[in-house]
């Protein structure tokens, strides 16, 4: 899926830069280009298909190319970043070590950027500190998700012990969970963990 | 006992296999290292994060701190190399339409397949590699640029896509570390021709590698990382271990693999089609025999030349080679260690023994497919 927004007129010269964003994830995606265009950028496209890569890297001839640390298409990225001819030829924004916190910054967040050679440090400056920051929520929201999702399996994991102790062994529910929570405090183990074993367990004996 | 704690990168291969099983049998452990093995999604990642110091050691691609120390590749920084992790490793294969143009060749011919891919008529030759900075891709240039007529399109495709972007005709050929080639073959998308080793009988695939200032500021830490990781290499090229070593990294939380695709690499038994008899390949996955493990600074020398550096540049690319460290780290655990750092690489026909600490050292074949040497002396001339 590749989709363009037009470019828009804009007064100011800090806000002409062609940012390409490489994203499979929609969502992800949306968030990023609304922070960029909030912030003042319209010259943007976003690519979800690393097989398309070549060609809109040529075509497009991006400025910047934003993409998570984590991507694996990174290393075919930096690849046609060095093979486009020396002219364009783009460098990882890392080499730019004049600012350490920026840099520092970025690799926190997760973000890598492909800078082309010769651009004004300032001027890159601050499509990075939109995209630093826009990928802070974004790894923010995940761990959240992660957490919550976690969080549902446990329950569940704690619900069928809780059943399997109830079935077994005549118990109401509170003295199961007590029962649970005793066990684990004597051992010296998470709650969950003592669930999961008894789950197993109990599993591997039916 | 206050363990030393190290983050060491990886990237999850068989041939990460030294770094898991010092941590997994406790090889670290007995040194007194917490090593944590961090998974990276790429080696761009993994380059990144060991050069801004989130990774104190990292499983490279050999050619990586070379290109680094001498200012390719995007992120110039004085990386060093331990020691090498692995040697030779890494397939090449085509797709089943390329198969079907080729006809029958005997698996192993770098010549014979490379007169056949070059007689075909049928436009650029698509191939995938993992990294540009690849000993898959120094072995594929240099292989390809014997011949004339071979038109060769390099694409970097990530080593667990590889079997997909086959199947998608989106690369016609590929060269890729295990168990990759072997996925490529079980899904029946392609066909194995040759290993690394057909290419260069003795080629440096992995290393482990450090920041300069780091080995500098962290003697203790490094001697204690190289002398775990010695004695896990030395474990599993023990012929006896082998079965045992695929159920291991089988069972890691490392690796993530079944038994039956880290079997091939581990065991040299390489399938090189669907429903054919494995391929017995010697020498397929070196860890320590044949002092695999020794950084050689001619090894070095070699990748930088191919990287197209200068005479300054290829001296550069000795230097962070250190065959001094593990001189000065590995001697007192009883590693055998060669008399000289360099040797003329592609110069053994032939299993030789040379002169070395222990006495016993036999060095294994290290030709190229053409029989090219390459010498490099030291210092100027």
């Amino acid at each position: 899926m590749t989709f363009l927004v037009p470019a828009q007129n804009d007064e100011s010269m800090n806000h002409d830069l062609r940012i390409l964003v490489v994203e499979p994830d929609p969502e992800r995606v949306l968030g990023i280009i609304n922070a960029l265009t909030d912030a003042g950028w319209s010259d943007l496209k976003a690519l979800a298909q690393i097989s398309a890569l070549d060609r809109t890297v040529k075509e497009f001839m991006p400025d910047i190319v934003l993409i998570d640390l984590t991507n694996p298409d990174r290393d075919t990225l930096e690849h046609i970043s060095f093979a486009t001819e020396t002219s364009k030829r783009a460098v990882a924004l890392f080499v730019d070590q004049t600012d350490e916190n920026l840099t520092q910054a970025a690799l926190n967040a997760g973000v890598s950027a492909y800078v082309v050679d010769g651009l004004n440090m300032e001027r890159i400056k601050s499509v990075l500190e939109t995209a630093i920051a826009r990928f802070k929520i974004m790894r923010q929201m995940q761990s959240e998700l992660d957490a919550a999702k976690q969080a549902l399996e446990d329950r569940k994991t704690i619900d069928r012990a809780k059943g399997i102790l109830m079935r077994q062994r005549n118990m109401s529910e509170d003295d199961a969970y007590t029962l649970l929570r005793k066990t684990a405090m004597g051992q010296n183990r998470k709650v969950i963990d003592v669930a999961h074993a008894l789950v197993t367990a109990a599993e591997l004996l039916s | 006992m206050n363990d030393i704690v190290l983050n060491c990168g990886y990237v999850p291969l068989v041939d990460c296999a030294p770094l898991v099983i010092a941590k997994d049998l406790g090889f670290a452990a007995e040194e007194g290292l917490a090593l944590n093995l961090v998974a990276q999604p790429s080696w761009s990642a993994l380059r990144d994060m060991l050069a801004f110091g989130s990774l104190d050691a990292a499983h490279m691609l050999s050619p990586m701190p070379v290109a680094m120390s001498i200012g390719l590749g995007g992120l110039p920084a004085r990386i060093d190399t331990l020691m090498v992790l692995s040697v030779n490793g890494t397939v090449f294969g085509v797709s089943n339409a390329v198969a079907a143009e080729l006809g029958d060749l005997p698996f192993g011919d770098a010549q014979a397949l490379l007169a056949a891919l070059a007689a075909r008529q049928s436009g650029p030759l698509r191939i995938g590699v993992p990294f540009h900075y690849s000993m898959h891709r120094l072995l594929l240039s240099y292989w390809t640029s014997t011949v004339e007529h071979l038109d060769v399109e390099e694409v970097t495709v990530p080593p667990s896509r590889m079997a997909d972007a086959v199947a998608d005709g989106f690369v016609d050929a590929f060269w890729v570390g295990e168990p990759w080639g072997s996925v490529a073959v079980q899904q029946n998308v392609g066909q194995l021709m040759m290993t690394g080793s057909d290419v260069w009988k003795f080629a440096p695939e992995k290393v482990l590698a450090v920041r300069h200032d780091w080995a500098g500021f962290n003697e203790d830490a490094a001697r204690r990382l190289m002398r775990a990781v010695f004695r896990a290499s030395a474990w599993l090229d023990a012929r006896k271990n082998r079965t045992l070593a695929v159920e291991i990294l089988a069972r890691s939380e490392h690796l993530s693999m079944s038994p039956d695709l880290i079997d091939p690499a581990v065991s040299g038994q390489i399938t090189p089609r669907l429903n054919l008899a494995p391929e017995p390949v010697a020498h397929f996955l070196q860890f320590h025999n044949h002092a695999a493990s020794f950084p050689w600074r001619s090894q070095a020398a070699w990748i930088a030349q191919q990287l197209g550096a200068d005479p300054a540049g290829i001296q550069k690319a000795k230097a962070c080679f250190r065959s001094d460290l593990y001189r000065q780290n590995l001697s007192g655990i009883g590693a055998d260690l060669p008399g000289a750092s360099e040797k003329v690489e592609g110069g053994l026909q032939v299993e030789t023994a040379v002169a070395s600490t222990g006495g016993h050292m036999i060095l294994a074949q290290d030709a190229f497919f053409d029989g090219r040497t390459f010498d490099f002396p030291s210092g100027k001339r």
